[in-house]
């Protein structure tokens, strides 16, 4: 219960995190309103839906949930005036390992969060809304409850908000502890009643077919904070932020082995892996050198420090050329990302460093999927939980030295074959490491094993 | 099943905030029998059931499902560690040992279990539980409906001693 102190990084751009250990801060109503709070509601209510809708599409605005889909696109989905309500959920469940960020807007910032949602709601004409809560976080329930009454009084939620003649409700709906229900299709069914079983898509877009089956949002806390801010400054000058299709600040945590772990904010693409790690987090423990990282949650493909990476980058003349880099060059946005083989995903930055045995990581990384597989579909039940017997057997005594090529086989018949992206999920984790780390697999296996397949611990 | 009238008062609330269907009510009124009763009792399944218009299974299923719904009790205080990868590589594995050591209570196996582990005396359970959200300042545990991260294996003892 060592207290960390959290000031922000000379290079952080604070935009959501703005109010967050702030030390004259508190997280009623009364705090925010005199910073200015809701200022930008009774701007966006003045204005005409479909205008916020174009600039959040202007601003390039990607979800902060982990796919990176832009919002303004999603909610372009919603086509005004449909037979069906429409509906706004708010994905709270933060529940991907590694990812450590809504939870601190939830705490200690809870009404810029309501501000996005409320704004977004009348964007998207939705009147009833919800905010999906991890089961985990029973404070942030009870602060996210206050929050809402505060509002409620002030007359930003309700009937006839301010007088726009636009009604709205949002309720917080409190998850049970399945990682499954971050999954939007999976959430949506565990708001129904049901087991968070995941929808086909096509057809079950949440857009088209969500709740009760009529179109849905679902977005993530971090995402609906952005509108807010795109409200206030518009959409072109908020594309100014970060880099072309990499817009805006992004939230990232990192955790492991670095002296200074914990969350920062920068500009989209502002800071490389290897600046994220010496310069703001302080670097590693002394004496030790860089292994590996799982830059975007731990479904996100681990990149090994030993790699290089070609990525492409557009010349100021406009013609592209083609670099070599290491893992230390690579910007943390998007696109870069995944040229390099991975994804940006929750924003969770994990890292390794040569202490770190891989056979244990990735075993630690399977006994959470095989936990968490919601079981509907047969590769995902059954390989998850296979790939985390292998890794097993390979640690404590066991393992064979095919054992490396069968975790291979196993998470490659998964990936693409299942309802929900679980399955890329809990398949990338272990297609990555065996990729990059090879050698290590073999030996332990090899070494630790008895090679029956046996576990003698 | 007695239900006081300040539980019933919450319980028809929480049914409101789903004008559309009441089925969506399960999971909030199972929360609220489990901060009732401390678990899910078989007369709460059926009691969930006829007031939601369902069949006992439709809610029986969920409490299967979500890890968070207990089918018995915990012990009076209930511990939780974080098993995740963050938390590993900062020691929660220690930390969870070391809760069991010094909270009396003897535990099999590391990965997730059936049935909760108790102390004898029942004041403490424990279970691992995947990544609170906190990953940054590892090992996080929660203890009943707080929150407690970075915490030190020597801290321990005096933690629980605030659970009495
Ligand atoms: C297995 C799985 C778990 C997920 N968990 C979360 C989560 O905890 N929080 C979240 O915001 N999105 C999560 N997502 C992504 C959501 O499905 C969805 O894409 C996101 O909430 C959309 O919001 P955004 O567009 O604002 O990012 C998860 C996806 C998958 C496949
Ligand atoms: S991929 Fe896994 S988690 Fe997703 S629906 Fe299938 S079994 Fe469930
Ligand atoms: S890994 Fe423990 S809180 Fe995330």
């Amino acid at each position: 219960m060592a207290s960390t102190t959290r000031t922000p990084h000379p290079r952080e751009k604070r935009i959501i995190f703005k109010n967050i250990d702030r030390p004259d801060w508190t997280n009623d109503i009364g705090c925010y309103l005199q910073d200015g709070g809701y200022e930008e509601l009774k701007k966006a209510l003045t204005m005409n839906p479909q205008e916020i809708v174009n600039e959040v599409k202007a601003s390039g605005l990607r979800g902060r949930g982990g796919a990176g889909f832009p919002c303004g696109v999603k909610w372009g989905f919603i086509k005004p005036g449909g037979p069906k309500p429409a509906y706004l959920i708010c994905n709270a469940d933060e529940s991907e390992p590694g990812t450590f960020k809504d939870r601190y807007i939830i705490h200690q910032d809870p009404h810029q969060l309501l501000e996005g949602m409320i704004i977004s709601c009348f964007a998207v004409n939705a009147r009833l809304a919800y905010i999906y809560i991890r089961g985990e976080f029973p404070e942030g329930a009870k602060i996210l409850e206050r929050a809402l009454a505060e509002a409620r009084e002030h007359g930003f939620l309700g009937k006839n908000i301010l007088g726009s003649g636009f009604d709205l409700e949002i309720y917080v709906f409190r998850g049970a502890g399945a990682y499954i229900c971050g999954e939007e299709t999976g959430l949506i069914e565990s708001m129904e009643g049901k087991r968070p079983y995941p929808r086909i898509k096509p057809p079950y877009f949440p857009a088209v077919l969500g709740l009760y089956l009529c179109p849905t949002i679902v977005n993530n806390v971090e995402t609906l904070c952005n509108v807010k801010y795109i409200v206030r400054i518009g959409g072109a000058e908020y594309a100014k932020i970060g880099k072309p299709n990499n817009t805006g600040t992004r939230l990232l945590c990192v955790s492991g082995d670095v002296q200074r772990p914990g969350y920062y904010e920068f500009e989209v693409g502002g800071v490389t892996m290897g600046e994220l790690i010496y310069d703001i987090c302080g670097g590693l423990k002394p004496g030790r050198t860089l292994k590996a990282v799982i830059p975007g949650g731990s479904s996100a493909k681990v990149l090994s420090a030993k790699d290089r990476y070609k990525i492409k980058t557009k010349r100021p003349d406009g013609t592209m050329v083609e670099n070599e880099i290491g893992l230390e060059d690579v910007p943390l946005d998007f696109d870069t990302l995944a040229a390099v083989g991975s994804m940006a995903g929750s924003g969770g930055v994990i890292v390794m460093d040569d202490t770190r045995e891989m056979v244990w990581a990735l075993n630690n990384i399977n006994e959470f999927y095989a936990h968490e597989s919601c079981g509907q579909c047969t590769p995902c039940r059954e390989g998850s939980l296979w790939m985390k017997k292998i890794t097993e057997r390979m640690l404590h005594g066991g393992g064979a030295e095919r054992d490396t090529d069968t975790l291979k086989s196993v998470a490659d018949n998964i990936a693409g074959r299942t309802i929900c992206a679980f399955g890329e999920a809990c398949a990338w984790p272990t297609q990555s490491f065996v990729a990059k780390f090879r050698d290590e697999f073999v030996a332990t296996a090899g070494t630790k094993g008895n090679g029956n397949g046996s576990t003698n611990h | 099943m007695e239900l006081t009238a300040e539980l019933q008062a919450r319980i028809d609330e929480v049914i409101t905030h789903y004008p559309v269907s009441k089925r969506s009510a399960a999971l909030p009124l199972l929360h609220l029998m489990q901060e009732h009763s401390g678990f899910i009792e078989d007369d709460a399944v059926t009691w969930i059931a006829t007031k939601l218009g369902l069949e006992p299974i439709n809610v029986l299923e969920l409490v299967t499902f979500y890890p968070m719904f207990r089918r018995e009790p915990a012990g009076k205080h209930h511990i939780r560690v974080c098993r995740t990868l963050s938390c590993a590589m900062a020691g929660g594995y220690q930390l969870l040992d070391t809760f069991c050591k010094h909270a009396g209570i003897q535990r099999q196996g590391n990965g997730h279990g059936t049935h909760l582990h108790k102390s004898e005396d029942g004041k403490y359970s424990i279970e691992f539980v995947e990544c609170l959200a906190s990953c940054g300042f590892g090992p996080v545990c929660m203890i009943n409906d707080d929150f407690y991260e970075a915490v030190a294996e020597q801290e321990v003892p005096q933690l629980l001693e605030k659970y009495q």
